[in-house]
């Protein structure tokens, strides 16, 4: 199994949840975090003193897929999230050991 | 051009009654126009350095305030007899009295705004009890003493008032030396003798809530109608000379001041709006009843633009004035002071003479100034020698931890806002972690009580 992650820019995600959807993927993790990368962050300025902004708002979406879909799942994302401009995020695939439903105590691809 | 309609004492009288309730409401508006300009940690505190004027000076005021202010002068124009009108003597209960008791009403708002201007130099780190203490000392000792040689003036009857309006005859028609100057030289000297905020000018500080300072910066200007115009102590043309003074300066403040925001920053932002109207508003102050509608326009944009300037001051000269009570308040009262030299036409008002622009020399000019300096120093020094003994005896600042926690808790052990739920008194964790620490909670807190 693998866990994608996904960094992306907020208003994406409405996207990004849709072509998740289309590919077949039954529940995500989404949080709302901060961060920045080559994009960096802005500068704000009250009463001519400025302030340089360093993280900039972002959201993570997280999804458990089976092996098989992995690859399929990440290009779903990186389709919807793309602008073409500075900032538009990162995915990233990471192994997974187990899983585990707590309501039924289901172990594996079973639980996904 | 004023009044020539005939008097109403009843007219008056409600205009009067009417401006002093607009005049409180401006304390309130000036706590969200500060509260708003302060980090979360720290809202409540800032709101309740201006409540607690409120309460502290609007006690002194009936007590010994008014008599101190407007008692028959003892020394020579410079402070009221004390005695004389003592809880109110004399005017309470009398019924000739009618519109003097309007005149303690509104003359006891002005008080009360003058030292919770103060509170926004020292914003985040002044521990409550001192700042009661400083607000009943300064108001005792600075404000009613400068508020009897500005505003009290001598009449027929055999009152003698105080010396700027007396003797030396510089005009200030609602209280831009008393007031502004006044509160702006206090905060100045306060915000050397507290010191900085810990991280200041390093760590970014910035306002919390932007539409509280602009909803607080609206509530001033709709208080301030009655601060100017109520202070014709008259519902007449001179009135509303003020009004509309006070209406046309404020809204070219908001333009000088966002003209200086584009050209230096770039952007024109909504702090800078309601900082222009702030700026226009205490420079139109001591001229509203003085000056025609080009003066005034003038008045106010150029205090939106020297304001807007001189708010960048406190980082070259390194003293953390936080919400700029100097570069809003002592500029623009020195400005709008200053400006009744050079504006001020008796075309107006014949009560005065003419400045320097409408070809009255600089006599004039130079009458206003000696008004705001020697109210500036006074309150200046004086200001410093209570701070200094106030920090001496009981201490000014909480602790460093404290500041960092947030005066909010500190101070008040309560937090403005509640976003988190897992910090609410409704999350299971916090009940489960309050029934082990046996906290008290009120029997009708919450019908299941505390079930760990």
């Amino acid at each position: 199994m693998k866990l994608v992650t996904a960094i992306i820019k907020p208003f994406t995600l409405d996207d990004v949840k849709a072509a998740l959807e289309q590919v077949g993927v039954l529940g995500m993790t989404v949080s709302e975090v901060q961060g920045y990368g080559r994009q960096k962050g802005h500068t704000e300025v009250y009463r001519g003193a400025e302030y340089s902004v360093d993280f900039v708002p972002k959201v993570r979406v997280e999804v458990l897929v089976d092996d098989t879909l992995g690859d399929k799942v990440v290009e779903a994302v990186v389709e919807a999230a793309r602008t073409g401009k500075i900032g538009d995020g990162k995915v990233w695939v990471t192994p997974v050991d187990t899983v585990v439903r707590v309501r039924t105590g289901e172990r594996g691809t079973d639980a996904l | 051009m004023a009044a020539k309609e005939e008097e109403s004492v009843e007219g008056n009288t409600a205009w009067l009654l009417t401006s002093a309730a607009l005049v409180l409401l401006m304390t309130p508006g000036l706590a969200f126009f500060y509260g708003g300009m302060v980090r979360t940690k720290s809202v409540l505190n800032m709101l309740m350095m201006c409540f607690g004027a409120i309460a502290v000076v609007g006690v002194l005021w009936v007590i010994y305030g008014y008599s101190l202010t407007f008692g028959d002068d003892v020394t020579g124009g410079l402070f009221g007899d004390i005695t004389q009108y003592l809880g109110l003597s004399g005017l309470i209960g009398n019924e000739d009295a009618l519109t003097t008791t309007a005149f303690v009403a509104f003359q006891g708002m002005f008080a009360v705004i003058t030292v919770a201007l103060i509170a926004g130099a020292v914003a985040d780190r002044v521990r409550f009890g001192a700042w009661l203490l400083f607000a009943g000392i300064w108001a005792t000792i600075v404000y009613f003493p400068v508020a009897h040689w500005v505003f009290d003036f001598s009449n027929d009857s055999g009152h003698v008032g105080g010396w700027i309006a007396n003797d030396l005859v510089a005009f200030d028609f609602a209280g831009g030396t008393a007031v502004h100057i006044n509160a702006g030289a206090a905060a100045l000297a306060l915000a050397i003798v507290v010191g900085k905020r810990r991280g200041w000018p390093k760590e970014p500080m910035k306002p919390h809530n932007l539409p509280f300072v602009m909803l607080g910066a609206a509530l001033l200007w709709f208080g301030w109608f009655g601060f100017n115009a109520g202070s014709a102590l008259a519902a007449n043309g001179l009135a509303g000379v003020a009004f509309i003074n006070t209406f046309s300066a404020t809204a070219a403040a908001i333009i000088g001041w966002l003209v200086i925001e584009r050209l230096r920053d770039g952007h024109a932002t909504s702090l800078g709006a309601a900082s222009g109207v702030v700026a226009g508003l205490v420079a139109i102050t001591p001229a509203c009843a003085f000056v025609d509608t080009w003066g005034a326009l003038l008045i106010g944009v150029l205090a939106g633009a020297f304001c807007a300037l001189a708010v960048g001051l406190k980082y070259k000269l390194g003293y953390d004035d936080s919400l700029d009570v100097v570069g809003v308040h002592l500029v623009g009262g020195l400005w709008g002071t200053l400006a009744i030299g050079l504006f001020q036409t008796t075309y107006v008002n014949d009560t005065g003479v003419s400045g320097l622009f409408y070809g009255g020399g600089v006599t004039q000019l130079g009458k206003q100034a000696v008004g705001a300096l020697a109210v500036l120093a006074y309150s200046f020094v004086l200001t410093l020698i209570i701070g200094y003994a106030i920090k001496a005896t009981m201490g000014l600042r909480v602790s460093d931890e404290e500041e960092a926690t947030g005066i909010d808790e500190a101070e008040h052990a309560e937090s403005a806002y509640d976003f988190s739920t897992l910090r609410s008194g409704t999350s299971p964790i916090s009940k489960a972690a309050d029934a082990l620490a046996g906290s008290k909670v009120p029997a009708n807190a919450s019908k299941e009580g505390v079930t760990p």
